[in-house]
């Protein structure tokens, strides 16, 4: 029985500590949410691995996966953003100092749209394990942060993906932060042979489903 | 077993979201020299009243004449460079998204939204499980489903104050004394 990882120190002062008001009209401007296209997000942007003139260090992956709302449907044409550490546990941002290289050929950030059946596909480097100063000796398993918009804003969803089998899942405070076993489970990708290219990357799939209601639930009734 | 439509769930933004999700143009709602635009600016405070200097803050909102469909545009790239091109200067997408500064301020200009007295704002940081929606509403309406819940100094806490030069001034306070109302949606 491993114990539990120690607390998520920066939710202290931040954590609201009323209660959130529901909000139950359905003519609340957040059950429709904003839309992008073509012109938000270039073909290469998805191709976290040809941003700059050289090739960056690490082992090459596909990430993908579908993005589908509560009822099962696709989420069509929508953003999807990926930021994440280089290979070696380092961001490429000024504030992080962690005594690990930046990759000159590698920044970490990519976007792409999902296809008609709600697919995201990314192709990356693995990150490395991050340490910061959470407590001591504390190390983030190798994640990727997303952020996905739904038809509504209401479903609005920033996240990470975890990589299956990382012995530091079980000592994260950010991972454990969702208490219920079976939903963190829902944040870690699952190896996918089928997705992996010969002599190129190896395949990951991860599939989202965004919660909250949207107009269209309301005009069919489902929501209430 | 989870089934399969269980939510996946929400993770901190973190610190290090600043070459990802920013983007030139990103507060700049409003197309540009329209002569009734609005800036709607504040500070993010946390629990011990300190400024917020790593939140990140999403805008969504109808167009002036009701329209709740947006537009594409928000985050327009440049194709030859790969890097952030910003908006075209005409589209009204109805979506901004702008980062606090190291003060904790942040501002938006934008067209004044129509239909509702509010503009629904997301706040997104570290040490945010999940991001919190609020609204800043751009003046009292005695008429609005969720203000009409609310006792006046809740309420107070949604209602954006007019100053000069048609501006708006909207404070979040994360936590504490006069915390400011954030929302769930059913």
């Amino acid at each position: 029985m491993t114990p539990s990882p120690p607390p998520y120190r920066s939710l202290k002062l931040r954590t609201p500590h009323g209660p959130l008001v529901p909000v139950r009209d359905p003519e609340a401007v957040e059950l429709t949410g904003p839309v992008f296209g073509v012109t938000d997000v270039t073909a290469l942007d998805g191709d976290l691995t040809r941003q700059h003139r050289g090739e960056p260090i690490g082992e090459r992956i596909t990430v993908t996966g579908r993005v589908r709302d509560r009822q099962g449907r696709p989420v069509r044409g929508q953003l999807v953003e990926l930021w994440q550490a280089n290979a070696a546990g380092r961001y490429a941002h000024r504030r992080d100092q962690h005594p690990a290289p930046l990759d000159p050929n590698f920044t970490g950030c990519g976007r792409c749209l999902t296809d008609d059946d709600g697919t995201y596909t990314f192709t990356t480097i693995r990150p490395g394990a991050y340490a910061w100063r959470n407590h001591d000796n504390a190390w983030r398993p190798a994640h990727l942060h997303f952020s996905f918009f739904g038809t509504a804003f209401t479903q609005r969803l920033v996240t990470q993906m975890y990589f299956p089998g990382d012995p530091l899942l079980a000592l994260d405070p950010v991972l454990h932060s969702v208490t219920d076993e079976a939903a963190r489970a829902r944040l870690v990708a699952t190896y996918d042979h089928d997705l992996s290219v010969p002599e190129w990357s190896l395949g990951y799939r991860w599939d989202v489903v965004l919660d909250g209601p949207s107009a269209t639930l309301f005009e069919e009734g489902h929501a209430r | 077993m989870t089934t399969p439509h269980a939510p996946t769930p929400s993770q901190t933004i973190g610190p290090f979201y600043g070459h990802a999700l920013p983007a030139t143009g990103g507060a700049e709602i409003a197309p540009l020299a329209r002569p009734d635009t609005i800036t709607l600016h504040g500070y993010v405070y946390d629990g011990a009243g300190e400024p917020v200097t790593d939140a990140l803050l999403e805008v969504w909102q109808p167009a002036p004449d009701g329209s709740r469909t947006g537009a594409p545009g928000s985050l327009r790239r440049d194709p030859v460079t790969g890097l952030a091109a910003g908006r075209d200067g005409v589209t009204f997408t109805g979506f901004g998204r702008v980062p606090t500064d190291a003060d904790g301020h942040w501002a938006i200009h934008t067209l004044p939204p129509g239909g509702v007295s509010y503009l629904s704002i997301a706040v997104f940081a570290r040490g945010l499980l999940d991001h919190l929606y609020t609204r800043a509403y751009v003046r009292d309406d005695p008429d609005d489903a969720l203000l009409a819940t609310l006792d006046a100094g809740r309420r107070a806490t949604l209602l954006a104050q007019a100053g000069p030069h048609r501006t708006y001034r909207f404070d979040i306070r994360l936590q504490g004394e006069d915390e400011t109302v954030f929302l769930e949606f059913e």
